[in-house]
């Protein structure tokens, strides 16, 4: 992790027309910044504004207010150095896995050869060689968000989006997953942006966890994560420390009642 | 479904359409009989077929049967390609589809079958008025169903492709055309059926060639049998187009899920 700032939100504010004819201000004056080889969650009570985040950082919608920042170029519309992940797997049914993973630099017209090294070099790391012929509805849900990390991965972006990744799979499958991309990102030494409303998969995923306020939201929070193995959820989550964390976020989420034990998640 | 399950399903399945055919066809050929049925009103299954030999020789019922066929697929390919294609344009263009959104309605309401006669009166008695009915019956089911398709795209399909920064070219041909082909397949096999319709009618209305000449004919000379056969015939090549749009679509749409054999 260097001190680069890969990406900057600068005083964001954004608001939307409404059918009545009002605004709402989904979010307010947010500012933070994520710097390279960074791991940030961002959590918050649904509809504060983090996916209105996410898509100003990839560039889909331009804030009302405030400017947004990815190496150090104003976000003015999409651009290679960002790519996004869904809840949704956004997989295309008539694309073979493969193809799917080669969506994105299809697009950017990079050559044939260089295409399928990438597709096939990323199915041989989240273990979905096999796979590479099949068509999305004949893989489960988990290995079709792993096709959807592929293709993000595969645009080799400088920043990574990911709004809510797993919470469409099952709790075991998301443990799997939750490591898969620890371990990517941190051998590709990757900077993310982490949307999610599960607090143990922010505490064990990330190097900060950002908390927002309820609409219009802005950033009520910031707390370092200092546990090692970012790398490694799964043995992060037996940390004595993570339930002192978990708590700390209930607290500032305002989620009822004293703060119990480390296994709780939003 | 698992696949044994499956299997049996296939099996008790056919078992009982073969039933069905065998009590049906056993019904028609005692069944007027047995309920005092005359042979004009109801004709018996053997009347019937000794009927389609005598037409073969004297009819020149293959002729016939070969005209509605040809009329039937150059209007259906005609109408599906102007459907699609206007159906695409429309929807990359949504204040053109906002505009001619009241006509389309209009134009979708009225019965297109109506239109026979006047396009008899255009272009005499000929094979292009019966053309022009079916194209005109198929191009809406087949438009709709693109327009439909194009505006129900998945916006972040869209999105995720804008992120890649997809041309507008791009996104058409890489997700919206794709992401269509199902409900075009749907309206092209209701346009299959439609297709025979629009020829049948405009064969009734006027000219001397084609199964629905020979409907007429037939009833002219109140030779029910003769009807009949002809029924079956139209049948026969409505079954044929359907089957050949089906066929299309299992190549085009092969990534689905199996479809279970009732979807055919
Ligand atoms: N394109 C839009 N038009 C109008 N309102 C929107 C739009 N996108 C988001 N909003 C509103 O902004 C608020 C924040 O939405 P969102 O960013 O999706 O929240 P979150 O991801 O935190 O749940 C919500 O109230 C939502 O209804
Ligand atoms: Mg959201």
């Amino acid at each position: 992790m260097s001190d680069v700032i890969r990406l900057e939100y600068r005083d964001i504010t954004m608001r939307f027309a409404q059918g009545t004819g009002k605004m709402l201000t989904a979010i307010s004056g947010v500012s933070f910044a994520v710097r390279d080889g960074e791991v940030v969650s961002l959590i918050g009570p649904s509809g504060c504004g983090k996916s209105t985040l996410l898509n100003i950082g990839s560039g889909l919608s331009a804030p009302s207010e405030g400017q947004a920042f990815v190496d150090g170029e104003r976000v003015e519309g999409p651009n290679a150095h960002v790519a996004f992940m869904l809840q949704k797997d956004l997989l295309l049914p008539w694309r073979t896995i493969a193809e799917n993973v080669m969506f994105g630099v299809e697009i950017q017209r990079l050559p044939l050869a260089e295409r399928k090294r990438r597709a096939q070099t990323l199915l041989e790391s989240l273990g979905l060689a096999e796979f590479s012929g099949h068509y999305p509805h004949q893989l489960s849900g988990g290995m079709r968000q792993r096709v959807a990390l592929a293709r993000t991965l595969a645009v080799d972006p400088s920043v990574l989006l990911l709004d809510e990744p797993f919470s469409a799979v099952d709790a075991q499958t998301r443990m799997v997953l939750q490591r898969e991309l620890a371990q990517t990102l941190k051998r590709a030494g990757k900077t993310a942006l982490l949307i999610t409303h599960d607090l143990l998969e922010a505490v064990t995923l990330s190097d900060r966890v950002l908390v927002m306020s309820k609409r219009p939201g802005h950033i009520i929070d910031e707390i370092k994560i200092e546990l090692p193995g970012r790398d490694n959820p799964i043995a992060r989550r037996r940390e004595p420390k993570v339930a002192e964390y978990v708590a700390r976020l209930m607290d500032r989420l305002d989620i009822g009642g004293t703060p119990l034990e480390a296994g709780a998640t939003a | 479904m698992s696949n044994a399950s499956r299997n049996a399903l296939v099996r008790r399945g056919t078992a009982a359409s073969v039933a069905v055919l065998v009590v049906f066809l056993a019904a028609w050929q005692w069944g007027p009989g047995l309920l005092g049925i005359p042979s004009f009103i109801v004709p018996p299954l053997s009347m019937v077929a000794e009927e389609a030999v005598r037409m073969m020789h004297v009819n020149n019922v293959l002729l016939h049967t070969g005209v509605t066929a040809g009329e039937v697929i150059v209007g259906f390919v005609i109408g599906s390609l102007l459907g699609a294609g206007i159906g695409y344009a429309l929807g990359m263009s949504p204040t053109a589809e906002f505009a001619l959104s009241p006509y389309i309605l209009a134009l979708q309401i009225a019965p297109k079958v109506a239109f026979a006669p006047l396009f008899i009166l255009w272009m005499g008695f000929t094979v292009y008025p019966k053309i022009l009915v079916a194209i005109l019956i198929v191009f809406f089911p087949v438009m709709v169903n693109v327009l439909t398709a194009l505006r129900t795209v998945d916006p972040d399909l869209i999105n995720l492709a804008r992120a890649f920064k997809a041309s507008r070219a791009q996104i058409f041909w890489k997700i919206e055309f794709p992401a269509s082909m199902p409900p075009l397949f749907a309206g092209l096999r209701i346009g299959s059926t439609l297709a025979v319709v629009g020829v049948v009618v405009g064969e009734l209305v006027g000219g001397n060639m084609g199964l629905g000449y020979l409907l007429s004919f037939g009833e002219g000379q109140a030779n029910t049998p003769m009807v009949f056969v002809t029924i079956l015939l139209l049948t026969l090549v409505g079954g044929i187009a359907y089957l050949l749009v089906i066929l299309l679509e299992m190549r085009v749409l092969h990534y689905l899920p199996k479809r279970a054999l009732g979807g055919l």
